[in-house]
């Protein structure tokens, strides 16, 4: 997270219409700090819908989405002011000279390490890793043929494509429910504050979270139970029955005979033996048990005092092929069928040999930019929540209102009159994560793995893995510096047209 | 009859529909109750592992914590505390500190001078600082090594604060131009006809009345300054490495190093938090004004 990474340095979008509802001018220079005090208080809750921002500013005239400015004063501030106030102003105002005095330290900054950096990189990207070593464009070919940098756009394709609307979706529906909710607050607060701790830290967070062990991971903690939910069987991957005359593996699971039918298993990891298993005993269908006696003797096919039953095998009877009933073993592995009459086999169902739901290694190869994502996503969709619901405290409510009134449904409402209204919102938004996903570093860099850096990799990683990260050729770090350049400046181009438009 | 029957209709009508509004209202807390918890977990998992042993964590979940709290110890912290992490503590301050004030100086002086002075190419050189408001740090990181090289000061602090300075300036002035502008005319007027000279003006009005603005742009570059790591990984050594760095070099070694990585993340994103939560309405109000059309 570099200053230009994060930030609202995305898409400046800011002008002097923006102005007066900041400064207010009128009121002298800070009246909306007041409002958003009050309405940032947790401990003023009649204002529930006033998101704590300072478009929520209750002066009517100073919307976010005014046009104009109303205030003369204002007028004569931007560069387009009236020539006979902007004479009045030079009269008065100092020399040119002065002026370059102040804008000296900024430009001689900037210039040294901003604007000639940018001409030392078009430059240094035409050389190999010595820059004596002309190779003309070919670090720029590179880039778009070599089988690593192809999977390296590819990512940032899939970081561009899907993670702005994400962030923009998530955001604009949490906006619009927050204006629900009395604890709005609280729940902006706790949304919004993955924005000030660092990327790093979120790396750190999100290598925790996405732990494969679903003993320590949440994420998988949170799928397995899901998936214990669903399917209730323990898993003893590896068993198999020990066959006899009446026991025998069929189509991966394990059909008997005889009633009761005793069911003796082996081939169980020491490990996977539940706790809870207790002595086995038949029960009166059966049972199922584990056919291995520690420390050695027992008779094979039999129930000796020290073997223990197998809990949570779900048994199923079958009569000419159906499944007539089915019941679950006990702590003591003995189940009972119950209404089930005649002969009848046992089965005991594949499922109960296939491993337990172990959730998804998201830390892998397949999963690895997805998981990534959603880190972003987490530490963004307050940025985008917070912009978009100070655009809806700007929205009329007497146009919401009428349009109900004319017999609107809420749903309607929200589609041809909430989100064309936000639409300026919106796009700032999405374009803002646009040139935030291009510029994605710090969460690729921590989240990922070294074994899948390779997979996951985007391009502001790969430049720095290439310069400074063991890569060695800082020509193609500027190559791939420039391409970077070269994907935000239709943004930038963007940000100077609207800027020119709405300031003059 | 009827006209009762109507009645009891509206009625009829009136309490389905607050029961249905209950029950939507209902469900809406429900889901916001679940995405606030989506939201809060991850952090709480790290002040949870931060907080217990090694061993305890590499045995069971950190939520285990609900049912025995009396595994906490703050062993992790003080241990971690007795190795080198405060000198990168102190680099992070050392960084942070001098960059917040030297933009925040040198911004609000450009930033006056294009709000307030006449002087030729002034649409331009601004409409320059409006494109560079999202130059990508990586183009700078080659050259500026180099450069640095040179002038050797790779490696060290003042270069790190230089090079985050600059990269500050294009929003910092940004922000302070358009908040300027907003100041009314007729205060510097008076200023300057009862012949104040230009820096008193630029000190005693329009400094004092920028404050609200320059309070946005100061939480916002310190944090932004206080959570890099592009920029500490190219040009700090080990000697002026703030946190974010330190942590990353543990970062190989993943799984052994959560004693050091769990609670030297929470060290690090303590203050931002605190910052965070004692000036979020400035927060917001510079995000706006970076942001909002």
């Amino acid at each position: 997270m570099t200053d230009q990474v994060r930030g609202p340095q995305g898409p400046p979008s800011d002008d002097s219409s923006q102005d007066s509802s900041r400064s207010g001018p009128a009121t002298g220079p800070s009246p909306e700090l007041t409002t958003p005090a009050t309405t940032q208080e947790p401990a003023t809750p009649p204002t529930p819908q006033e998101p704590a921002t300072p478009s929520t500013s209750p002066e009517p005239a100073t919307p976010s989405t005014s046009q104009e400015p109303a205030i003369p004063e204002l007028a004569t501030a931007g560069p387009a002011a009236p020539t006979a106030v902007k004479g009045r102003r030079r009269r008065l105002g100092p020399s040119p000279t002065l002026a370059y005095v102040f804008l000296l330290p900024a430009a001689i900054l900037l210039g040294v390490w901003v604007v000639y950096p940018i001409i030392y990189s078009i430059v240094r990207s035409l050389s190999g890793p010595q820059p004596s070593d002309f190779v003309g464009l070919g670090n720029y070919m590179t880039i778009f043929s070599d089988a690593s940098m192809l999977t390296t756009i590819r990512n940032n394709l899939i970081w561009v494509v899907i993670a702005p609307i994400l962030v923009t979706t998530l955001g604009l529906i949490f906006a619009v429910l927050t204006e629900r909710i009395r604890w709005s607050t609280a729940f902006k607060l706790i949304v919004f504050m993955p924005m000030a701790v660092s990327l790093m830290a979120a790396g750190v967070i999100f290598r925790l979270v996405y732990e494969q062990d679903p003993d320590k991971g949440v994420a998988n903690a949170i799928l397995t139970s899901v998936g214990d939910t669903f399917s209730s069987s323990q898993g003893y991957p590896d068993a198999r029955p020990r066959e006899g005359d009446a026991v025998r593996a069929e189509g991966g699971g394990v059909v008997a005979t005889g009633q009761p039918a005793l069911i003796p298993i082996v081939g169980i990891k020491a490990g996977t033996l539940p706790e809870s298993a207790q002595p086995a005993k038949a029960g009166a269908s059966g049972a199922v048990w584990f056919d291995f006696t520690p420390g050695g003797g027992g008779r094979n096919g039999e129930i000796d005092p020290n073997e223990r039953g197998l809990p949570g095998m779900t048994v199923e009877a079958v009569q000419g092929g159906n499944v007539v009933a089915t019941a679950t073993t006990a702590d003591d592995g003995s189940f009972a069928f119950e209404g089930v009459s005649g002969a009848y086999e046992v089965r005991l169902p594949q499922s109960n040999f296939t491993a337990r739901y172990g959730g998804l290694s998201w830390l892998g190869p397949t999963f690895i930019t997805p998981a990534i994502i959603g880190a972003f996503v987490w530490v963004w969709a307050g940025f985008a929540m917070v912009l978009i619901a100070a655009g809806l405290a700007a929205i009329p409510r007497d146009a919401l209102e009428a349009a109900r009134i004319d017999g609107a449904t809420e749903w309607q409402v929200f589609r041809k009159i909430t989100v064309p209204l936000l639409s300026p919102v919106l796009l700032v938004v999405f374009v803002t994560m646009i040139i935030n996903t291009l510029k994605v570093f710090d969460l690729v860099f921590i989240i990922a793995p070294a074994s899948v850096q390779d997979e996951a990799m985007v391009l502001a990683l790969e430049m720095w893995r290439v310069s400074f990260g063991g890569g060695g050729n800082q020509g193609m770090g500027s190559a791939i510096a420039i391409f970077l350049l070269i994907l935000v400046l239709p943004f930038m181009i963007m940000n100077i047209r609207r800027f020119r438009r709405e300031d003059t | 009859m009827s006209s009762t029957g109507a009645h009891a209709g509206e009625i009829k009508r009136g309490g389905l529909s607050r029961i249905v509004d209950l029950l939507g209202s209902g469900l809406v807390q429900v889901v916001m109750i679940l995405i606030g918890l989506f939201w809060l977990v991850p952090t709480l998992g790290l002040l949870v592992v931060s907080l217990r042993d090694e061993t305890v964590n590499a045995a069971e979940g950190w939520w285990t914590v609900f049912t025995k709290p009396a595994d906490l110890t703050f062993q992790a912290y003080s241990s971690l505390l007795a190795t080198g992490f405060t000198s990168s503590f102190w680099n992070t301050v050392l960084i942070t500190v001098p960059t917040t004030i030297l933009v925040i100086g040198i911004a609000a002086m450009a930033a006056y001078a294009f709000a307030w002075m006449d002087f030729p190419g002034r649409d331009l050189l601004f409409l320059i600082v409006v494109g560079l408001l999202i130059v990508p740090i990586q183009i700078a990181l080659i050259p500026i090594a180099s450069l640095y090289g040179g002038l050797g000061i790779f490696g060290s602090i003042p270069g790190v604060v230089l090079f985050h300075v600059a990269f500050g300036l294009p929003f910092a002035i940004f922000l302070l131009r358009n908040f300027f502008v907003g100041i009314p005319a007729s205060l510097l007027e008076a200023a300057r006809m009862d012949g104040a000279p230009e820096w008193k003006i630029f000190a005693r009005v329009v400094f004092p009345l920028g404050k609200p603005a320059i309070a946005s742009l100061g939480i916002f570059q310190f944090l932004w300054v206080w959570n890099d790591m592009l920029i500490a990984l190219v040009f700090a050594d080990t000697e002026s490495q703030p946190m974010t760095k330190a942590l990353q070099s543990e970062m190989r070694q993943f799984g052994t190093n959560v004693d050091i990585l769990a609670p030297g993340a929470f060290l690090s994103l303590i203050i931002p938090l605190v910052l965070f939560f004692a000036f979020q309405r400035y927060f917001v109000q510079g995000m706006m004004a970076g942001s909002v059309k």
